[in-house]
């Protein structure tokens, strides 16, 4: 079946301002976005600019907003979108060219929070012992893979760019909810501040923009529980 | 073009998926290390790796590193080197652990321990019972290891450049490697990075199939640089293809699923694997399980005659699903629509794996030659290598293993490389000579040709032609295939010639990669007249260690392969015939 897509169009090496083109793309029975961005790329317009890897919503690169919504164009099924489609970039991160925003604020914030794993000496010839409950504590963090699709849809980021976002708030989650880990009264000096936890005004749409599912407004809400525990 | 910027590192490594931040943890502890990589860290085909990681830790049964270095000879139909198997499989319970000690947020036995499951090909008691040696985190193994490397690697510091595509290896007079150059994908520009040491660990390039589980990234472009650089590649001839890509992608299924208790059914319904490996039926190494797929639809028995067999998990029930292969239950829904606790999912054997690479020793010191002498400066691990732990095929959860074994090593043999203080020479003026010319080439040119249309061609004849079964006949075909399409690429034009974010130019780039290296691919075939492992001839069906048992190196010479060879390093275990 035939589409249109209207696809958000910016060369900065041309253009003063933005513009959308339009395209018509042949696309079969379980046809994604992806494959009709590849399609358009490879035999329309060799310029269209977008990233991509995987192909099956693992590596993250793909993140657009299509048809309002942020989603993995690899993980779309073209047939489940309406009418004409849509495809931009992530709202709220600079533009770069075409469909490539700038990650690069994004993974800023990620760092800020200590993205990784803070621990005293683990024994010599055997792995740490974490029981099953314990480990079950990091589902729904574990398996981000900082696409960027909830930080560029949350309002509270539009309006306050040095707000940590959903995604470096998760990825905070995952560590001061995993018993090996030792940072937890590091981190939540981090998180417990105006430009951190207490910005997030449970809007839920970092929720709906998970392409993997995950919560991390759920996540946040155990964390602010966590911060108020620790404190009184 | 911006005016080239030079920086300076003590290390350089290329790619940055397992084996290259293995590395890299280990270097930047007393040097500077920078990682160039074409895509950003956590993107790299690392984190796709889904079932497990082998490692003899008996956490759930008895297990030795023997039985796994048994299963891993025999499953590399004898080819692999043994002093590189042995080192794979004693030290896979120490990277384990020091992949738990870095946070690596494994599945758990109600115990606490990593927890363990069946995977193909890997056995108790030397090849008799069952085993559970994957380590996993549900089937996101890769996933996890990914992400923990990399947050590690950020903790220490470690220089990264992203989305830089590397060019061009520099060599001194004297053939040392002191850098590399690359292009800022992002600004436009290149760089060079003037380095002691380079590692190369660029990873697999299963992109140049059309049915593949690889990412579009995977496009073998460390092997380019090597061959380019007048340098041989080993046993190229040796793909896996893995028994289950989902219909029609190729996407991966975990062989985990077969490890779980999942079946095999063709269009009768029949667990045809009884036919092919009696004993250890789905279980079978991966080249027995794809060539059985791949008979039953050749003799019509694929699901409704089509190109397809099932696979099915729904006995296994939704608990046991949804806690050890949730993601292939996404996957399964999201790219087939296929819900696999009603449904059996439809699936076929897709291109996966390359078993061979850049030739290095044991050290991970890349070779120059069949008598080992090696290239100063220069390393390689992880899947672009090849040490050769996988021999004629791979074990599943063995790649994630390699990647941390030899990345590892790879970081451990830079450090003591570099505790002796190599000298760095300046760089020649016109060190970035060949990437300028290449990457001006590119830009300006104006040819009719399209990479796109060259690269479709070039994947559909290999799946065609170079695929799970192969002969003379055809894989000569495949040959004069790819020259042609070599030929055409020198007359390849691009519509987008800016410089910022140019993906056209890096898609291009990547297809002169892959026209570089399938050549040695099929070449080293149509010499190779035999079967064994994943190389298999329907014209010449059996196993020859008379004549076959060791290894191809291949060198691009002007418009021609060369091939030489070198004998297979045997310790423990004696060829003997394989059955499952």
């Amino acid at each position: 079946m035939i589409r249109t897509f209207r696809i958000f169009r910016f060369d900065p090496e041309k253009d003063k301002e933005p513009r959308y083109r339009e395209y018509q793309v042949e696309c079969p029975k379980g046809s994604t976005v992806l494959d009709a961005l590849n399609e358009i790329k490879w035999r329309q317009d060799g310029t269209l600019s977008y990233r991509r890897s995987c192909r099956h919503g693992i590596c993250g690169s793909c993140a657009m907003t299509i048809n309002g919504k942020n989603n993995l164009a690899c993980e779309s099924q073209v047939e489940t979108l309406k009418g004409v489609i849509w495809v931009e970039p992530l709202r709220s991160f600079p533009i770069i060219k075409d469909l490539i925003v700038d990650m690069e604020p994004f993974y800023e914030r990620l760092k800020a929070v200590k993205p990784y794993f803070i621990a005293g000496t683990p024994p010599t010839d055997k792995e740490r012992l974490q029981s099953p409950e314990k480990r079950k504590l990091l589902d729904g963090s574990y398996e981000c893979i900082l696409c960027g699709c909830c930080t560029s849809s949350c309002p509270s980021y539009w309006a306050d760019k040095d707000f940590l976002g959903p995604a470096a708030l998760l990825k905070a989650y995952r560590f001061v909810f995993d018993s090996r880990d030792e940072g937890t009264q590091e981190r939540l000096v981090i998180l417990d501040n105006k430009h951190g936890l207490w910005r997030c005004h449970t809007i839920f749409n970092c929720a709906e923009a998970c392409p993997k599912g995950l919560n991390p407004t759920w996540a946040i809400g155990k964390l602010k529980q966590k911060v108020i525990r620790e404190k009184f | 073009m911006r005016p080239i910027e030079v920086h300076r590192h003590e290390v350089v490594i290329v790619g940055a998926g397992l084996a290259g931040l293995f590395a890299g943890l280990h270097t930047s502890r007393e040097f500077d290390t920078a990682v160039v990589s074409k895509v950003y860290p956590i993107r790299s085909h690392s984190g796709a790796a889904q079932g497990g990681c082998a490692a003899s830790l008996g956490n759930m049964m008895e297990d030795r590193w023997e039985w796994h270095m048994y299963d891993t000879v025999r499953g590399s139909d004898y080819l692999g080197d043994q002093d590189a198997q042995e080192i794979l499989c004693r030290e896979a319970p120490l990277v384990i652990y020091e992949c738990e000690h870095l946070g690596v947020p494994f599945s758990r036995t109600p115990e606490g321990k990593i927890s363990q499951r069946p995977f193909g090909g890997h056995f108790s008691e030397f090849g008799k019972g069952p085993q559970k040696r994957a380590c996993h985190a549900a089937d996101r193994t890769g996933h996890v290891q990914l992400h923990t490397l990399y947050e590690t690697c950020v903790k220490q510091d470690v220089r990264f450049y992203s989305e830089f595509f590397t060019l061009q290896l520099i060599f001194t007079d004297n053939g040392a490697c002191r850098g590399i150059v690359a292009w800022d994908l992002r600004r436009g520009g290149l760089h060079v990075f003037h380095a002691k040491a380079v590692l190369l660990a660029t990873g697999g390039y299963a992109r140049a199939w059309k049915v593949t589980s690889n990412s579009h990234a995977n496009t073998g472009d460390g092997l380019s640089l090597v061959l380019r650089a007048g340098l041989p590649l080993e046993d190229m001839e040796f793909v896996q293809f893995h028994p289950t890509g989902l219909y029609p992608s190729g996407i991966l299924v975990t062989e985990g699923a077969r490890g779980e208790g999942g079946y095999l059914l063709n269009d009768k319904g029949e667990r045809f694997m009884e036919r092919y490996a009696p004993q250890k039926m789905e279980l079978a190494p991966r080249d027995v399980v794809s060539r059985s797929i791949q008979t039953e639809i050749d003799e019509g028995r694929g699901i409704g005659g089509k190109n397809l067999v099932h696979l099915d998990v729904r006995h296994l029930g939704e608990a046991k699903i949804m806690e050890a292969l949730p993601q292939i239950h996404e996957l399964a829904l999201k790219f087939t629509g296929v819900d696999c606790m009603k449904e059996p999912i439809p699936i076929l054997p897709t291109a996966h794996y390359s078993m061979g690479g850049i030739p290095t020793d044991t050290e991970t010191h890349v070779l120059r030659n069949s008598a080992g002498e090696i290239v100063e400066g220069l390393f390689a691990a992880g899947e672009c290598a090849c040490v050769s732990t996988h021999g004629a095929n791979r074990l599943g959860t063995n790649s994630t293993l390699e990647c941390c074994v030899f990345g590892r090593r790879a970081g451990i043999s830079m450090l003591k490389y570099l505790r002796e203080d190599p000298c760095l020479p300046d760089l020649p003026q016109d060190a970035a000579e060949p990437a300028r010319q290449r990457l001006q080439g590119l830009l300006e040119a104006k040819g009719s040709e399209s990479a796109a249309g060259i690269r479709e061609i070039l994947q559909s004849t290999m799946t065609e032609k170079m695929g799970i079964f192969r002969r003379e006949e055809t894989m000569k075909e495949c040959l004069s295939t790819v020259k042609e399409l070599q030929e055409r690429y020198k007359k390849v034009g691009l519509q987008d010639r800016g410089l910022v974010f140019n993906t056209e130019l890096m898609e291009a780039i990547e297809l002169g990669s892959m026209l570089d290296f399938v050549e040695p691919i099929v070449v080293g075939a149509i010499a190779r007249k035999e079967s064994r492992g994943a190389h298999f001839r329907k014209d010449y069906p059996r196993r020859d260690d008379q004549n076959w048992l060791k290894h191809t190196l291949a060198w691009k010479e002007g418009d021609s392969i060369r091939l030489d060879y070198k004998p297979v390093v045997i310790t423990r275990f004696q060829p003997e015939e394989r059955k499952y």
